[in-house]
């Protein structure tokens, strides 16, 4: 069970009691047989929250769970199948905070920092829908961050305080048709003219881009592009149509600025809009150049960090979500005149899938010690990515194998688990990347 | 030694194993000419809206539904090998679910027919069935019983010149389009394993209800059933094999199954693995062919070697069956390490496309999702292990 239920459990959270009751009976068995024994080991123990978390974390864990239970899990299923996220909820996420926990208060922020949004991350990962973590963490997570650190005073008002009250949407533009990976290898153009620039080109993969209200998009400035040679655009979109703002076709249309956006068929995150965006002659004036001219590839490199981690927190709680559903099937589930969590087939199979959640949890947690003081190193965050994602796939088609037949069926979710589960590998940066990451940075 | 005799390896030599024949050849350059033309254009569309039974009544004109049925039923009177060349050939559908809704009336619901069934039975059933003008489906899960088939509820108690079925069956494919079911029952509670029988239920008899379409991970095009069976009366003369016999028939049909599944398993990986090498020559990276990435070159080294030994593994276990052996134990690890095989050729072609594997419109993610049945049905992983394990005396 993860640490977080314990704390906020303790301080008598009615929503919370029920899970926190399910573990107790889960045990009791094992601790029926050894309550007797001189063991002291209590497996069902509240602990302490793990570092870098706090008691004020758990706390807000507690506001974000009851809020996740009560208004977003019983509409997973609708979202999935709707592939959208009604823009009410990005609005209901911003007037309780949950949007801006980790942006200063002058922005319309809380004023906390990553382990606030590490909570965030997490707890919308339990809702069971990865696109729905992604369609309301994205803007935060990976699309303003680059504003915050790089925009100027005037940028961060005209763009941050809205994007953290839901009422706008931000998507980050960086892939293409033809270049993933690669990121130096962006073809997208801006060519200079008075007093802006004209983009022409196409953006593929980008979550939340039919619905996004501007996009922070990478684009070739140079002829030669490359390293040295792409610049960042914030590319306002003119306002939505009236009464189209959960009209993804609406929404995608021309709005008379060139830009059309479609969205993509998926494996998994049905819920979450992936755009592929075409720009034609799309003018963005000078003013709306984030950081340097031809300096984007420093600041695409410098928010993959929190990108990442965020991916790492959501798979390990996706990972014990996962886990507490099916210890609950193989708990009830009977074959063979017995319960199958009593074969030790079953319970070496969660053996192995509990011990890599545990090792994946304690990874990560450290590098989100580091990196809320700032000292954490690009090959850690690629080593963390590349074993979480790895590991919550694992996990996912462990559990699913377990559920047999059940698993393989939509009703039960574990399917969606694991199709959801499989971007991980991909989105961020592939496993590929991360290796190639770690082996150059051996010093090898 | 002159170069001219220097032996140089022979990537594209045939390698044909020696259970396949000329004429096996021919048969599969028919039905791969028929699946590419005929099946495969239709793919996309079928999964929103499950296969035609029209595929059914097409196959049956062209012979492909009785390849390995006698001929004085309108079968072929092929060999063992002809299915496993039909189930190959099947996979360039790129379709699981039309592969399996195909698979179930060839070589699940009807071979028990073939070895069990009465003349009469054969006449009534497997006939129509070798045309393509029946439908079979197989009801061997219950919501309580998937690999415990002991465990099996459906009962049927004789009432005179009839049994009178009652019970349910889960994940019946082809159960919403099927004419007739080959059902197990449990015709005496007291007897244990010598309790079952089979049964052949028509679909259209008074109590047989065919509840939801069940949603599912892949497998779209195939369509898949709970069904309920409220006081149904089958005639006594449906009875399938000996009364009591059930558990030991259904047993010897899932040795069938499960090697087809094997071959489709291994054909399935093959056609991803030639799609992923072509996406690998045309997609470019860091200024080249990602397939030239030795990090990439040597995935699909690995990918090769282990389809190759599903490959063999499958078919000198065909082979030993074409002997007259019943080779279970082979046949458990076939089923076993082909389906993982596949699911992990099928998540390795999905990594390699990047997030275009991802997508729906290259294909990949369905094969990835289909192949994910294949360690579930005709019998998990965890079925296999243990009747591998248990084979060994354990």
């Amino acid at each position: 069970m993860s640490t977080a239920e314990r704390p906020t459990a303790a301080v008598g959270d009615p929503t919370l009691a029920t899970p926190d009751a399910n573990g107790a009976e889960a045990a009791a068995p094992e601790q029926g047989a050894a309550a007797a024994a001189s063991s002291s080991v209590d497996h069902g123990a509240a602990r302490l929250p793990d570092p870098p978390f706090t008691a004020d974390h758990e706390e807000l864990r507690g506001s974000i769970r009851r809020w996740v239970d009560a208004e977003l899990k019983p509409h997973v299923q609708e979202w999935e199948d709707a592939e959208w996220v009604p823009s009410s909820v990005f609005r209901r996420a911003g007037e309780l905070g949950f949007l801006g926990l980790a942006y200063p208060t002058e922005l319309g922020g809380q004023g906390g920092g990553p382990i606030d949004e590490a909570v965030f991350q997490q707890e919308l990962a339990r809702s069971g829908s990865a696109g729905l973590a992604a369609a309301l963490g994205a803007p935060v997570t990976i699309a303003t961050p680059p504003i915050l650190k790089f925009g100027t005073s005037e940028q961060r008002q005209r763009w941050i305080p809205p994007v953290l009250r839901g009422a706008t949407v931000a998507a980050l533009a960086i892939t293409e048709p033809g270049t993933g990976s690669d990121v130096a290898g962006v073809q997208t153009t801006a060519r200079k003219v008075d007093g802006g620039f004209v983009v022409n080109g196409e953006k593929c993969y980008i979550t939340g881009g039919v619905r996004a209200d501007h996009l922070v998009a990478a684009v070739k400035t140079s002829e030669e592009g490359g390293h040295g040679g792409i610049s960042f655009l914030v590319i306002e979109r003119p306002p939505a149509p009236e009464g189209s703002e959960d009209d993804p076709a609406l929404l995608g249309a021309d709005r008379g600025d060139g830009i059309t956006a479609r969205p993509l068929q998926k494996l998994g995150w049905h819920a979450s809009d992936t755009a592929l965006i075409s720009l034609q002659d799309v003018f963005v004036p000078d003013e709306h150049l984030l950081g340097e001219l031809h300096g984007a590839f420093k600041l695409i490199m410098a928010n993959f960090a929190w990108e990442r981690i965020s991916m790492a927190l959501g798979a390990v709680a996706g990972m014990d979500a996962v886990l507490e559903t099916t210890k609950a099937y193989v708990a009830e589930r009977k074959a063979f005149g017995r319960r199958i969590a009593d074969f030790q087939g079953t319970r070496w199979a969660l053996a192995e899938m509990g011990t890599k959640a545990e090792a994946c949890r304690a990874l990560t947690f450290e590098a989100l010690r580091k990196h809320d003081l700032g000292v954490v190193t690009p090959m850690e965050v690629a080593q963390v990515k590349l074993m979480t994602q790895r590991a919550m796939v694992e996990v996912a088609d462990g559990c699913l194998q377990l559920h047999g037949g059940a698993g393989y069926m939509k009703e039960y979710g574990i399917e969606r688990a694991l199709r959801d589960a499989r971007l991980g590998p991909i989105g961020g940066g592939t496993d590929e990347i991360m290796k190639d990451v770690i082996g150059r940075m051996m010093g090898v | 030694m002159a170069t001219d005799t220097v032996l140089k390896p022979d990537h594209a030599a045939s390698g044909r194993h020696p259970i396949f024949t000329d004429e096996h050849d021919e048969l599969r350059a028919s039905i791969r000419s028929f699946v590419e033309k005929e099946l495969a254009p239709h793919a996309d569309a079928w999964e929103e809206t499950t296969f035609p039974d029209s595929v059914f009544t097409r196959m049956g004109e062209l012979g492909y539904l009785g390849l390995h049925y006698p001929e004085e039923y309108g079968g072929q009177g092929g060999d063992y090998a002809t299915q496993i060349v039909l189930a190959e050939e099947m996979s360039r559908s790129h379709s699981g679910g039309l592969v399996m809704g195909v698979a179930v009336h060839t070589d699940m619901a009807n071979p028990p027919l073939k070895l069990l069934g009465t003349h009469e039975q054969k006449l009534q059933y497997l006939v129509p069935a070798m045309k393509g003008e029946k439908i079979a489906c197989l009801g061997i899960t219950e919501p309580g019983a998937g690999s415990d088939v002991a465990g099996i509820q459906t009962t049927a108690v004789r009432d005179g010149d009839e049994w009178v079925v009652n019970g349910s069956k889960l994940y019946i494919t082809n159960g919403h389009r099927a004419d007739y079911i080959v059902l197990v029952v449990k015709t005496d509670p007291d007897a244990g394993y010598g309790g079952f029988s089979l049964l052949i239920v028509d679909m259209d008899s008074p109590g047989v209800v065919r509840e939801k379409r069940l949603e599912k991970l892949g497998m779209h095009a195939s369509d898949t059933a709970l069904l309920a069976f409220q006081d149904v009366r089958v005639p006594a003369e449906n009875l399938l094999g000996e009364e009591g016999k059930g558990f030991y028939h259904i047993m010897w049909e899932l040795q069938g199954e499960r090697l087809v599944a094997a071959a489709g398993a291994v054909a399935a990986a093959d056609r991803l693995v030639e799609r992923t090498l072509e996406f690998a020559r045309e997609r470019q990276a860091f200024g080249r062919s990602i397939g030239k990435f030795q990090g990439i070159r040597w995935k699909f080294a690995e990918m090769a070697t282990k389809i190759e030994a599903g490959r063999q593994m499958t078919y000198n276990t065909a082979w030993r069956v074409m002997q007259g052996e019943y080779p279970v134990r082979e046949i458990s690890m076939a089923k076993l390490y082909t389906s993982r095989m596949a699911c992990e050729v099928a998540d390795e072609c999905l990594q390699i496309h990047g997030g275009a594997g991802y997508m729906k419109e290259y294909g990949i993610e369905r094969a990835w999702r289909d192949l994910r049945l294949n360690r579930i049905g005709a019998g998990t992983d965890e079925t296999m292990l243990e009747v591998i394990g248990r084979s060994y005396g354990l």
